[in-house]
């Protein structure tokens, strides 16, 4: 493992852990390769800037050999053609090995995202192994249904694998957006083409070792070509996927702007289904019941867990005018209590934005509030001058109509509003073109059925934010896309449905 | 007898039919927005023709983005602020019941004015279409209080439930060869979701859904919660494809418009899409099967609605056994096809929706005709008037052919020999349509051997045009995605919410 100079913010001199990269090729039909190019690309360190490794560039021509492979591995390989119940147990493989390799693979996500390593062991990396084997458990319960029909006929229904799918993944969270987008496919039967955001590519390409791993660690495993994974760009190697004409369906996570070219590239290549799951811009909702205490740490977590760099982040703050001055007084100070630093540092709450890129959009973001007339509580700036890190941001007095209050961020920066009654919560909740998540903190149960009810999300938490379980649905409204993952409903967008009808001339009843 | 009167233009009386049939008068020929028929805000209008003859029958209202925007506010204000989405489902259920009554009332006028409009049968058209559509009607009435989420039990100390909410303003653009089938088919399940609506009919065939729009309201249907403008796709479909205020677009119609719509959902709002698009279905008859029931369902699967369907199974594949008998008795029993007025009874096929298709059909018989195919009988118009052809069956066909590959939507059969299961299983998929399929033979093994390898969305065996308003309906590959039909097509106008809340407290998780 190397180390560098001088990477956390906390004032000391010190040196950050690098982990050893091992895989850093494209991996295809059970192979790592090099771009058929031999071009590669630099990921970077964003506690230092400093490049991590030099990994394998795909273009279309490399996308072509994996859509290739996958159209084999599902056309004429075992994988569809296995029961849900082996193809579940080799699921179940895969996670034993990620739960033995977690140490590593939060390493990984760690020094590639700049995620905290401590959260990436406890939560990260179990939860993308629980929502493996949710799915493993899911493959055998793949239900059809069979129909009456009205006249002399029998009918049925057959779901079946859709076939290739194309999975486009975003940095920030690796390894979960993995196996959100995989593990139900998998389930379904299909075989896949990920391409991981090329800001993070590790995780990917070490699962993708692992899963080769699984043949080794009994006989059954997954066969080649079941998994492709072809780290590159957006406008190479993820137009390539989104355009082919032999990719069945493709999902995708992350912006609404890359996710209206996939659905353009889908449109004109041949139809393939699309999902998306896009941005948000949700509103947290604080009635004057909350415990306040309770409300600035829940609002605190929405917003500055894992930098900000999440879909479903609480950037909107709604709090009812009784108990907003004590509120604003307790959220700055807790703001002030989170620390930045070097995420492989226990004590760290917030590591470094994922590249310069993210880091100068988010300072970009900050200074318009600043324009726009917003009150800067706490934060603003830069919070060390090596590395992409910056304070925990709160802006006041923010108007519906600025950008800051509009816009996806996506970073530590928090837009608190106040309110006076229930129905202009509701309506300046859902006055954005996004629909994603929402969270609602009161204790009285008419005001919490009524604002779940009329809030336009897919996810609303009730006293809770960032509650995630395989089980539930979870997908946006209006422009925060369309489809669902998790809950065996995300199974669906990889199959086909069939309906089968008999002519039955001799029944006894109909 | 044909009469004409002064006035706003659309009160003709067209042609009589054939048996003396009188034909209705047309009463319904402006844009239905917000409960009342109204003029295109251009004032401009379109004229729908009579396939017997080409001629003009009326005048109709021609919507454009104007229009469109004016409907999708209607249907925005019905939506956000009326009844029908906080109505019960079992509210809903009992207005759409009373449509469905007065549609069955009304059953006579309204099989005339498709029958005149699109060039359909008209005793196929009372028994079938109009059945259908009350059928769908009445389905999804009962349909409206039972749509159901889910409680979900979660790891940890957290409960959970799925919300299914309508989705808001739909998008309906719907073709002209089962007009009224294909207006409830999407209306239908809107309504039961809670959900309103803009609907764009074929320019082709606008005057049975002005007619239902009429009789929606008298059912008690809410003003705005169905619009309907009238009008051409790239105006009208594509100003509501590409609105911002739409939520999603379902439609049914040609693979070629089907992108665009498509296209337009991803450069505006990003609404999801469903598409029900083209097909080229093989019916795929064994050595086993019964010769007559064979040839029965072949032609009944290719000339039905004068090969205007979808589904309609234009690449037959015999296997060699049953090939020289199937071909005999096909011809045999097509002598007796009768292609002519489709207000006679004793017709078996009326003229082709529109002059467009007509010549469409035309083309690509000459075509098959060009690449080397045999043409058993027909391969040429009927009559000198209007849009008649005469059913055709090519034999010698390639599987590389154009007439092979291509959707033709007109009375063509292609016949094709093939040997055994693999290789027809091979040919059937070789294709990038995947709407339907047929398959004739007694034995259990080869129909299920057959059902799983075939890429369709539906598979018919030993039976063709099965369909049924339980049972879920679109295609697969480039025949497109999304469902009509049976609780499944609610899918689509319905958002799922999951909501959360943590439980402390609790005797068991």
């Amino acid at each position: 493992m190397g180390s560098n100079e001088g990477g956390a913010c906390d004032g000391k001199a010190g040196s950050v852990v690098v982990p050893e990269i091992k895989f850093t090729k494209l991996f295809i039909n059970g192979e790592f390769v090099d771009a058929a190019s031999g071009k590669t690309f630099e990921t970077r360190d964003p506690r230092t800037g400093d490049v991590l490794a030099h990994v394998a560039e795909a273009d279309k021509a490399d996308v072509d050999i994996a859509v290739h492979a996958a159209r084999e591995a599902f056309e004429h390989g075992k994988w569809p053609r296995m029961s849900g119940y082996e193809r579940g147990r080799v699921m179940n493989k895969l996670a034993d090995l990620m739960e033995q390799h977690t140490e590593e693979l939060a390493l990984l996500d760690g020094a590639d995202a700049g995620k905290l390593l401590l959260l990436g062991k406890i939560i990260d990396i179990p939860a993308a192994v629980q929502m493996l084997r949710y799915y493993a458990g899911g493959a055998d319960k793949i239900h059809g249904e069979s129909l009456r029909v009205s006249g002399k006929y029998q009918g049925y229904t057959l779901k079946e694998p859709i076939g290739v799918v194309g999975v486009i993944i975003p940095w920030n969270f690796p390894s979960l957006m993995f196996f959100l987008k995989i593990s139900p496919a998998l389930a379904a039967g299909c075989t896949v083409v990920v391409k991981p955001a090329e800001q993070t590519p590790l995780s990917a390409l070490y699962y993708a070792h692992l899963a080769k791993l699984t043949e080794y660690v009994v006989q059954a495993g997954i066969p080649d070509g079941v998994i492709n994974v072809v780290p590159g760009f957006g406008p190479t190697a993820g137009a390539a996927i989104a355009s082919h004409m032999d990719v069945d369906s493709v999902a995708f996570t992350g912006s609404g702007e890359v996710g209206r070219l996939i659905m353009e590239a889908s449109a004109r290549s041949n139809l393939k289904t699309v999902s998306l799951e896009l941005g948000g811009k949700s509103p947290l909702i604080i009635f004057d019941d909350a415990d306040i205490d309770m409300a600035v740490e829940l609002s605190r977590l929405a917003i500055f867990f894992n930098k900000g760099e999440v879909c479903v982040a609480g950037s909107r703050v709604y709090v009812q005018e009784g108990i907003y001055d004590e509120f604003v007084k307790k959220a700055v100070v807790a703001a002030q209590n989170w620390k930045v630093g070097d995420p492989f540092d226990v004590t760290t709450n917030m590591g470094p934005q994922v590249d310069k890129e993210q880091f100068e959009r988010v300072l970009r973001y900050i200074d318009l509030g600043k324009s726009e007339g917003a009150t800067l509580l706490t934060g603003g700036k830069p919070a060390a001058d090596k590395g992409y890190y910056i304070e925990p941001t709160i802006f006041a007095d923010v108007k519906e109509d600025m950008q800051i209050a509009q816009d996806e961020i996506f970073g530590p920066v928090m837009s608190l509003m106040k309110f006076k009654t229930i129905d202009e919560a509701i309506e300046k909740a859902n006055c954005t073109k996004y629909g994603l998540a929402a969270g609602i903190i009161t204790k009285d149960l008419n005001i919490a059925n009524r604002v779940s009810r009329s809030v336009r999300a897919g996810t609303v938490w009730v006293n809770c934010y960032f509650a995630f379980d395989p089980e539930a649905p979870f997908g946006g409204y209006k422009m925060s896309g369309f489809g669902r993952d998790q809950g065996m409903m995300a199974i669906d967008k990889y199959m086909q449905v069939k309906s089968v009808i008999t002519a039955v001339p001799d029944s006894p009843w109909y | 007898m044909a009469s004409e009167r002064n006035g706003d233009g659309g009160e003709k009386r067209a042609e009589n039919g054939g048996g003396g049939v009188e034909m209705p008068e047309i009463r319904y020929t402006k844009l239905f927005i917000n409960g009342s028929f109204v003029d295109a805000v251009s004032g401009k209008t379109f004229e729908t023709r009579d396939p017997r003859t080409g001629d003009a029958i009326a005048s109709i209202a021609e919507g454009d983005k104007e229009d469109v925007d004016l409907a999708v506010r209607a249907a925005r204000e019905a939506f956000d602020h009326g009844k029908w989405p906080r109505m019960s489902g079992s509210e809903r259920g009992k207005i759409m019941t009373k449509y469905a009554d007065l549609l069955e009332q009304h059953a006579e006028e309204l099989t005339k004015l498709e029958s005149l409009d699109a060039g359909k049968l008209v005793v196929v058209t009372r028994a079938v279409d109009i059945g259908a559509s009350v059928g769908t009607l009445r389905y999804f009435a009962g349909a409206a209080d039972k749509i159901h989420g889910e409680t979900l039990k979660m790891s940890r100390q957290f409960q959970g439930h799925t919300l299914r909410e309508p989705m808001g303003v739909a998008g309906l653009i719907i073709p002209w060869n089962f007009p009224s089938i294909m207006f409830f088919t999407k209306v239908a399940p809107a309504l039961a979701a809670g959900c309103t609506m803009v609907v764009k009919p074929a320019e082709q065939t606008p005057l049975s859904a002005l007619y239902v729009a009429h009789l929606a309201k008298q059912a008690g249907v809410p003003d705005g919660v169905i619009n309907v403008v009238t009008g051409f796709g790239p105006t009208a479909g594509a100003a509501i494809a590409s609105h911002m205020d739409v939520d999603m677009v379902s439609f049914t119609g040609s693979t070629a418009v089907g992108r665009l719509v498509m296209e337009a959902s991803a450069r505006s709002n990003l609404k999801p899409v469903s598409l029900e698009l083209g097909g080229k279905s093989p019916l795929i008859i064994f050595d086993d099967a019964d010769v007559d029931m064979a040839v029965d369902l072949a032609i009944g699967a290719n000339f039905f609605n004068k090969g205007e369907a979808c589904v309609a199974a234009s690449r037959v594949y015999l296997q060699e056994g049953i090939y020289d008998r199937f071909e005999k008795k096909l011809a045999d029993s097509l002598k007796n096809w009768v292609v002519g007025d489709p207000f006679d009874p004793r017709v078996n096929q009326g003229p082709q929706v529109d002059k467009a298709q007509y010549e469409r059909v035309l083309s690509y018989i000459e075509h098959g005709k060009r690449e080397g195919a045999t043409v058993l009988t027909g391969g040429k118009p009927c009559g000198q008037k209007g849009y008649y052809i005469d059913p055709t069956v090519f034999t010698d066909v390639k599987d590389d052919m154009i007439i092979a590959k291509e959707e033709i939507f007109g009375p063509v059969m292609c016949l094709m020999k093939f040997r055994t299961v693999e290789e027809v299983i091979a040919k059937a998929n070789d294709t990038r349509y995947g709407l339907a399929a047929g398959v004739v033979t007694k034995d259990i093994d080869v129909a299920n051997r057959m059902t799983r390898s075939i890429r369709a969305g539906v598979v018919w065996v030993n039976c063709y045009f099965a369909m049924d308003a339980d049972c879920p309906f679109g295609g697969r590959k480039m025949s497109g995605y999304g469902k009509d039909a049976s609780m499944h097509a609610l899918d689509k106008f319905l958002a799922v919410k999951s909501v959360v809340t943590p439980v402390y407290d609790s005797p068991w998780l």
